[in-house]
């Protein structure tokens, strides 16, 4: 009996991915394929990206680098190079998948393209992950994450309306979908290898990974453009979804109509019995406002408007976890805007078991990292296995799975090729 | 000729108990890519998409002119059941028998109160794969506490990182809900591939919470390694300068740039045509230019501003310089020419909201060809379940019109 091994335990995968689609490897990883991460001999561009470790910027110290390697093994290989290129594809003799995000064409004009790694290994499937997609007239166009973000509509219909649109801070979201979703892809084009026998070339792009989270309803639907303020905000009831508060920001909206007895009124309660209500405030019908016709909604949005700083006068007085310790007595739909120091806290996720320490003997130290993001008894996900180190498996997969010998070895390193 | 092959997930079968979002649009992609996917669902309580997720067509109300609702249940077909009746119940079940996946995404423990819990159904399929995918997990002090993506995408941390540094955080909508599906189509697809191997099925408890915090695991290892509680930095970027959304000619339309070295900013210059200001010592290094990045993004803008966005976006990329339009919903589904040489919109006929635009899943298969066809109508599919799939006779059929089972 076969009894918890990972869901893609058998399956193989070269990963040489940059920035673009780290994460995708690691998804298969966590799920038992035994992802080898192929890195330039000086090491992988992406161990470039910050933010690291003690700040100290260098390439085993680059915590995205970390984040989305985890369970990976890494070889180091001069693809640039005959000698580099033929050991590639004694790899991908004994691979079931190559993952790759190059601007289009670079394999091809190296050698190491699909139809070529087919003749190498007829079943082989490969993905690509690039920003627009293998062909198509942008196919070549530069892209950052913001560019692509952008181009796939993620991000006009966010922000103030006096001020250009806005991203998600910080690192690669629009990298982030399209690694995901190609790791999705991958698990799909093996199925099918498994159906029919054949490998085949799937072409990931990161902008379509973006649009497919579809901002475009409006449009379809009205012949109208969602534009920035409008989500939520206008398109339901105007009503404000973001609030200060003591220590920070919370996210509650008010109600109306039969809503508004379900998930609303405990919270006006509460704000009266703590003697921030005015008369005006008291007096509010929540339950009776009908959004349904034009003086409905003019209503709304002076009731809205006016029930706005006592609203405010409440929150202020709270700090996040008062507020959700209260609204979880009243049922009421109150979350915080937490901050990375509120995640790790998070009650819920200590409670699964989600964090897991991770031993880095190379920087002497213990990492709290996000751990497994499903749990299944049946098969479980592997727990993160910290990051490897540049070439940290050239012995094991050269020498031990290639039958390389030490001597070969040497002089593969010593021409770089390794 | 090399023929395509319809469909990666021809013969797979699903149950598919989701509403809303996050599960709908997992199983979208599966049903796209060619799995049979039975959405089971109510008219006494219909889908939240359907009922009440605006823009509906035309502004005109209706269970099947949602607009979300149409894009996120393409190629499936709908079941309409009352689950509060016994006999709607046993036909879920029978449903569920004929089925190698179920998806749902209520919150924690629902299913099971339901009568649907995993035991349950495992009793019905010995080898059923069971995906629950819910906002924070089945088990934990949380599991069942009610929200919305909004909710999540606050908790999750992500709503604290977007917006002005001087403002307050900005609105994302239900951005956690679009992270989701990635996670769960990954691993129904690898179930699959596991009960092929084992002949087992399986139970996997999903947290959309979890899913969300793979999307942060830098900033998270940030705070748990530095101490650093990140905050909000607008458009911009460490190490990249100029990185934001610049205004162009025309209503409110808007070219994103990212210039990420030397090079690129001498390219940036040259297109610009080398104006005098961009010789000036206050923006001679990255530093420098990251020190007067106010003054730089206003110098910028003026070039920007007499120039339509997509001629922004052409010049740039001809000279070497990372842009993009801040596209519309009409520039992603009338204009784009690379999104329509891809054929990544699929124009659907549908009985009550005309031709609208769907996207298809978000990559080309060189060996097979997707079919996505249109959301179902309420209760189209009822019949077909009933008679082909379940083998159900008219008297039984009528029967379960009289007890009410059917709606």
């Amino acid at each position: 009996m076969i009894k918890n091994q990972g869901m893609l335990q058998h399956f193989k995968v070269l990963d040489l991915t940059g920035e673009t689609g780290l994460i995708c490897g690691k998804l298969l990883a966590d799920l038992g394929a035994d992802v080898i991460k192929i890195e330039p001999p000086a090491g992988d561009d992406a161990r470039n990206i910050g933010p690291f470790y003690k700040n100290q910027p260098y390439p085993e110290a680059s915590l995205f680098w970390l984040a989305y390697n985890t369970n990976k093994k890494s070889v180091t290989l001069n693809l640039e190079e005959p000698a580099g290129r033929a050991l590639f594809l004694k790899l991908t003799k004994k691979a079931d998948m190559v993952i790759e995000s190059f601007a289009p064409g670079y394999l091809e004009k190296i050698n190491l393209g699909y139809e070529t790694l087919k003749q190498t290994k007829t079943d082989i499937i490969m993905v690509s992950i690039t920003p627009y997609g293998q062909q198509g007239p942008y196919k070549d166009y530069l892209a950052d994450d913001i560019t692509a973000w952008a181009m796939g509509g993620y991000m006009y219909p966010f922000g103030d309306e006096d001020r250009p649109p806005i991203r998600i801070s910080y690192h690669s979201q629009a990298f982030l979908h399209a690694g995901a979703e190609a790791a999705g892809a991958a698990a799909l084009a093996i199925y099918h290898r498994e159906m029919t026998g054949a490998g085949q070339h799937v072409d990931v792009s990161v902008q379509e990974c973006v649009a497919r989270v579809d901002m475009t309803h409006k449009w379809d639907m009205l012949g109208i453009n969602l534009k920035r303020g409008e989500w939520l905000t206008k398109q339901v009831l105007k009503t404000r979804y973001i609030w200060p508060c003591k220590d920070g920001y919370i996210m509650w909206n008010y109600w109306i109509g039969p809503a508004a007895k379900l998930w609303g009124t405990a919270f006006s309660d509460w704000i009266i019995q703590e003697g921030f209500a005015d008369e005006y405030y008291k007096q509010i019908k929540w339950a009776e406002l009908d959004g349904s016709t034009e003086a409905g909604l003019r209503l709304i949005e002076e009731v809205i408007q006016r029930a706005t700083a006592p609203t405010i006068n409440f929150l202020m007085s709270h700090t996040k976890k008062e507020l959700i310790a209260g609204a979880l007595q009243r049922n009421l739909m109150l979350y915080p805007l937490s901050d990375t120091k509120d995640i790790v806290e998070n009650a819920q996720l200590h409670a699964r078991g989600f964090w897991k320490q991770v031993e880095h003997p190379g920087l002497n130290a213990e990492i709290i990292y996000p751990g497994a993001w499903a749990i299944c008894a049946e098969s479980p996900l592997q727990p993160p296995r910290r990051a490897p180190y540049i070439g940290e498996h050239n012995h094991e997969i050269y020498g031990t799975e290639l039958g390389l010998t030490e001597k070969q070895l040497r002089q593969l390193k010593d021409e770089g090729i390794i | 000729m090399t023929s395509k092959t319809n469909g990666i997930l021809n013969g797979v079968k699903i149950a598919d108990f989701s509403w809303a979002y996050v599960g709908p649009l997992s199983t979208k992609t599966l049903a796209d890519c060619g799995a049979e996917v039975i959405k089971i669902e109510g008219r006494s309580r219909p889908d939240v998409e359907r009922a009440s997720v605006p823009p509906f067509k035309d502004s005109i109300f209706g269970l099947n002119r949602g607009g979300h609702f149409n894009s996120v249940n393409t190629s499936k077909k709908s079941l309409c059941l009352n689950l509060s009746r016994p006999k709607a119940k046993e036909i879920a079940k029978r449903v569920v028998k004929w089925a190698d996946i179920v998806v749902e995404n209520f919150s924690g423990g629902a299913m099971a109160r339901m009568g649907f819990g995993y035991e349950v159904l495992k009793e019905i399929k010995p080898d059923i794969i069971m995906l629950s995918s819910s906002m924070q997990g089945q088990t934990g002090p949380d599991a069942e506490k009610a929200g919305f993506g909004q909710h999540l995408t606050s908790l999750s941390g992500i709503g604290n990182i977007t917006g002005w540094p001087d403002r307050d955080p900005a609105m994302l909508g239900y951005y956690t809900d679009f992270i989701a599906p990635h996670f769960n189509i990954l691993l129904l697809v690898s179930a699959l591939l596991y009960r092929r191997r084992t002949g087992k099925g399986m139970y996997i408890d999903s947290s959309q919470l979890e899913n969300g915090m793979q999307f942060l695991t830098p900033l998270i290892l940030d705070y748990t390694v530095n101490g650093r509680v990140n905050g909000r930095m607008g458009n911009r970027a460490p190490e990249k300068c100029p990185h934001g959304a610049f205004r162009c000619l025309g209503n409110d339309r808007w070219c994103s740039l990212a210039v990420r070295n030397e090079t690129e900013w001498q390219n940036l210059c040259r297109v610009m045509g080398n104006p005098a200001w961009s010789r000036d010592n206050r923006f001679a290094t990255i530093s420098l230019r990251k020190q007067n990045e106010d003054e730089l993004e206003k110098l910028i803008e003026s070039w920007t501003i007499v120039h339509s966005a997509e001629e922004v976006m052409y010049k740039c990329q001809a000279a070497g310089v990372p842009a993009g339009v801040l596209q519309t919903g009409e520039d992603l589904i009338e204009k784009d020419p690379q999104l329509k040489s891809r054929q990544f919109y699929c124009n659907l006929e549908h009985p009550e909201v005309g031709i609208h635009h769907v996207p298809r899943p978000p990559y080309l298969f060189s060996a097979v060809k997707n079919q996505v066809t249109r959301a179902p109508l309420l209760g189209e599919h009822t019949e077909y379940v009933l008679k082909d799939l379940l083998g159900l006779s008219d008297e039984e059929i009528a029967e379960l019109v009289v007890d009410g089972a059917l709606e």
